[in-house]
């Protein structure tokens, strides 16, 4: 059964909007560096617009191997400083706290509209299909409902505001740009994991372990996996990436087949380790490095600086509970 | 041990030490996926095709740009004034007590399930930071500093990642628990239910709860403290000028 709204639909339209995002980049004067910053863009919508197009024709194999290339160039235009800011039209405070009190309280409506309409389609549209299409994509429906979502409080915001959907566009690239390399830290990410699966990075790290503990002391074991999870997310900027590599490495073959550890609550909070660990690291881009360019801090690591006293209390509850609850 | 055991790691002394040099993230992740692929022996033309696969299949990751655009809408006509003129209206609003109920909903709905009623794009920047930040101006006037302004700002944030991150993981159909439950059933361990490994999220989601509120309890003393060392800045650098 076919599909209206599928993800790969959400990926062209991310696409067209990097694309004008670009096109406003390559005519932006204030830019220093207007040529490399609009090139890494275009390289990144490329990904978005022409994936699937470049898999069809060139066959999986070639299609990967094209944007396995364009990833490294991505990286390099990054690596090497060309990206910078550019000169955006914002309106001016007057201007805001005019505005703010004309449109009132409805100024908050489309930005609610955001969660109320991801949720309401996640659950009333799950499995809803018209003239034998479904509706929304049902492998990715939260991500499917927030797409429609979006467009719906685009609408709303433009009835409300009288500002068109391409003037949105113009004020999210100053969100945008000052994001930069950090939006695609996630991605790339997720390609050094697929890489240490490829590797057996797990099995190295299984040896390393019984090298240097003993596997009879239960509690250290416990603390190695923890601790390890957590340092190990940090390095992968992803717990889910870091769950793979240490419960093989460590939790299967001392905990549950040498301890008989009840694996439920054992890789419950092995993972919520893990999460402790993505609160410390810069390589959780999304959570601690986008926000701190969001929220335009001076400091782009502060956020993190206010998550480690939460992540290593908690760190260290989540050995004591381990010990305790996978070994009743 | 032999050294080709320990080939498969180089990538993690690569990624902390291109990081604490300081190299752009980008590129170290890059050299490190380079570098672990080629010590085990993948050939060049397998790898870029796993790094091209792995980033095709991750694009999702990338959805928050769907959000800007209606963000940056409505900053430009004054989102943000808003938020921070409505929290002025409620006497017994402060930043810690904003925070505070936003953390308890946030997990509260995540552990539902509803994981993208809230996010650093979509609540924290147009609406959470804004009140909290809104309600200390509020209280101290609007030449409140910056630093402190920041510091409130980081904490909005670190609100939104800590509720979330430890109500996910009770919910069942949440990405995290169909993975573990996944690796357990491909090592052999099958009587183990998406449903158990949600309840023993449990323990470790209330004790974030309960660490995390007795840190905001005391946030809106250490801005006071905050505000009053920046004061005493303020009346002492005349003298030093005079």
């Amino acid at each position: 059964m076919s599909t209206l709204i599928t993800i790969n639909r959400i990926y062209y339209l991310i696409g067209i909007i990097v694309m004008v995002l670009v096109a406003m980049t390559l005519r932006d004067k204030g830019n220093p560096k207007r040529l490399t910053t609009a090139l890494f863009w275009f390289l990144f919508g490329a990904v978005f617009l022409f994936g699937d197009l470049l898999v069809d024709s060139l066959g999986k194999s070639m299609a990967y191997r094209v944007i396995g290339a364009t990833v490294i160039i991505i990286s390099l235009i990054a690596g090497t400083g060309l990206l910078s800011m550019g000169s955006y039209a914002t309106s001016s405070h007057e201007e805001r706290v005019a505005s703010s009190k004309r449109l009132g309280n409805w100024l908050f409506f489309p930005a609610v509209l955001i969660p109320v309409v991801t949720v309401a389609c996640t659950v009333l549209l799950k499995g809803v299909s018209v003239g034998g299409m479904f509706l929304l994509d049902q492998k990715q429906l939260t991500l499917a409902a927030l797409c429609v979502a979006c467009v719906c409080a685009l609408i709303a915001g433009w009835v409300l505001t009288r500002g068109s959907p391409l003037q949105a566009v113009r004020q999210s690239r100053r969100l945008v740009d000052s994001i930069g390399w950090a939006a695609i830290l996630p991605l790339m990410l997720a390609m050094l994991g697929g890489v240490f699966v490829a590797a057996k990075t797990g099995t190295s790290v299984q040896q390393v372990v019984s090298l240097f503990v003993n596997p009879d002391n239960r509690f250290l074991v416990v603390v190695i996996y923890c601790v390890g999870m957590a340092l190990f997310t940090m390095v992968m900027g992803n717990a889910f990436a870091a769950f793979p590599v240490m419960s093989a490495g460590i939790a299967l073959p001392f905990l549950i087949l040498g301890h008989h550890a009840d694996p439920a609550p054992l890789v419950a909070i092995g993972m919520y380790s893990g999460y402790c660990g993505t609160l410390m690291t810069p390589m959780a881009a999304n959570y601690n490095i986008v926000p701190a360019a969001l929220l335009e801090l001076k400091n782009k690591y502060q956020v993190i600086k206010v998550q480690i006293p939460t992540a290593l209390t908690l760190l260290t509850v989540n050995v004591f509970l381990m010990y305790f609850l996978a070994f009743r | 041990m032999e050294s080709t055991t320990l080939l498969p790691l180089i990538g993690i002394p690569i990624v902390v030490a291109g990081f604490a040099l300081r190299f752009n993230p980008l590129l170290v992740v890059t050299v490190a996926g380079l570098s672990t692929g080629l010590a085990v022996g993948m050939d060049f033309g397998t790898l870029l095709e796993t790094f091209g696969e792995k980033f095709v299949n991750s694009r999702t990751l990338a959805t928050f740009l769907l959000i800007l655009p209606i963000i940056g809408l409505l900053e430009h006509y004054g989102l943000k004034e808003r938020a921070q003129a409505w929290i002025s209206s409620i006497a017994s609003a402060t930043s810690a007590r904003i925070l505070m109920l936003y953390f308890i909903v946030r997990e509260g709905t995540a552990a539902l399930g509803l994981i993208y009623l809230g996010g650093q794009a979509q609540t924290v920047r147009p609406l959470l930071a804004p009140m909290a930040e809104g309600a200390a101006v509020n209280m101290y006037g609007e030449d409140l500093p910056q630093h402190i302004r920041d510091k409130i700002k980081a904490h909005a944030a670190a609100c939104d990642n800590i509720a979330v991150f430890f109500g996910e993981d009770i919910f069942i159909a949440f990405g995290a628990v169909l993975l573990m439950d996944a690796f357990l059933k491909e090592n052999g361990i099958a009587n183990i239910e998406p449903l158990h490994i949600g309840l023993w999220a449990i323990p470790t989601a209330l004790s974030a709860l309960v660490i995390h509120m007795f840190r905001l309890t005391r946030l809106d003393a250490s801005i006071r403290r905050d505000v009053e060392a920046w004061k005493a800045t303020q009346t002492d650098s005349p003298k030093v000028h005079a």
